[in-house]
């Protein structure tokens, strides 16, 4: 089963508008998060800087011992990270899903102020759902 | 190369819909509110381009997420997509890019075809109402979100007399991307 620990979500400017965790490894506290998200935003922009690749748009994957971290950044300067367990499959197409419903329930909730933290909640149901789907269908391959 | 129809039809296909008469009331029962409201029809205008703005700066990421496609080389590939597969994704029409400047950054959108203006005519007393201009605030606040400053407005109006609705998309500045921005020098 893939497993993912933990979501984030940082706008253009690097806040973190959104967090949750997702199983009972990594938790993360709210000070925890913030530190870690605007730690990510930076080290993604610098690492864009000293890519030796050209048109290199940030770190996509870091692989750790323990986890792994998949981010997935929108043309608009969205960034879209998730902690998963080492070596899950699937993860990439799961942040394009997870692009999708930010897209659909957060931007397009009229009471939703742009940039601001995202307390939404038919987002956190069909993610939920997604992630849950997405672990189910990845245990059965 | 240009991308051809086919990517919006693509998109168009997987998209939810509406009603286009319950969107083309919709549409015309928020001008009408707005006439009211402002009573000056160069206000009017005003407004609904900033509506639109408000509009375009969401609806760039749900264009982004679900139209499968890739960062565009240049201006004139920005104007392509917003024609062949923006407008075709949220308008249900294919619009064409013609008449662009010596160096790139200026072209016109060009729509003969537009679900908002269904059952419209213009009274006399809104002769310098752009009906539509709701769309150019839309193409201006999705652009902005991508680091492209744009000024859209409209030149041709078929509700005004003219043969096609036609927009005037003028770039004005690209923001670069890159850190450090401006404003932290």
């Amino acid at each position: 089963m893939a497993s993912i620990y933990n979501l984030f979500v940082i706008n253009k400017s690097g806040g973190l508008i959104f967090y949750k965790d997702y199983g009972s490894t990594g938790r993360l506290d709210t000070n925890d998060s913030l530190r870690l998200a605007s730690l990510w935003h930076s080290m993604h922009a610098i690492s864009i800087q000293l890519s030796p690749t050209l048109g290199c748009t940030g770190i996509e994957v870091l692989e750790a011992d323990t986890f792994d971290l998949h981010c997935f950044q929108s043309l608009t300067g969205t960034k879209l990270f998730v902690a998963s367990e080492p070596g899950a499959a699937g993860v990439t197409a799961l942040l394009k899903t997870i692009y999708e419903l930010y897209a659909d329930y957060v931007l397009k909730n009229p009471f939703y102020e742009v940039e601001m933290p995202i307390r939404c909640e038919l987002f956190e149901l069909n993610l939920l759902q997604a992630i849950r789907k997405d672990k189910y269908s990845v245990g059965n391959r | 190369m240009p991308p051809n129809s086919r990517p919006g039809d693509a998109v168009f296909a997987n998209v939810e819909r509406v009603n286009a008469e319950l969107f083309t009331l919709t549409y015309g029962a928020i001008v009408r509110q707005l006439l009211t409201d402002f009573e000056e029809v160069d206000e009017v205008n005003k407004q609904l381009d900033t509506m639109g703005y408000n509009i375009g700066i969401r609806l760039i990421d749900d264009f982004l997420a679900k139209a499968n496609i890739t960062r565009c080389s240049d201006f004139r590939e920005t104007a392509e997509t917003i024609a062949k597969v923006g407008f075709k994704m949220f308008l249900g029409v294919t619009g064409s890019v013609a008449n662009w400047n010596a160096d790139g950054t200026e072209c016109s959108l060009i729509l003969d075809d537009n679900p908002l203006v269904d059952f419209v005519e213009l009274p006399e007393t809104c002769q310098g109402l752009y009906y539509c201009n709701i769309l150019c605030g839309v193409i201006r606040g999705a652009l902005e979100m991508v680091s492209m400053r744009t000024e859209v407005k409209f030149v041709k109006d078929i509700l005004r007399g003219d043969d096609a609705y036609e927009m005037r998309l003028k770039l004005l500045e690209q923001v670069p991307e890159e850190y450090p921005y401006k404003d932290d020098d």
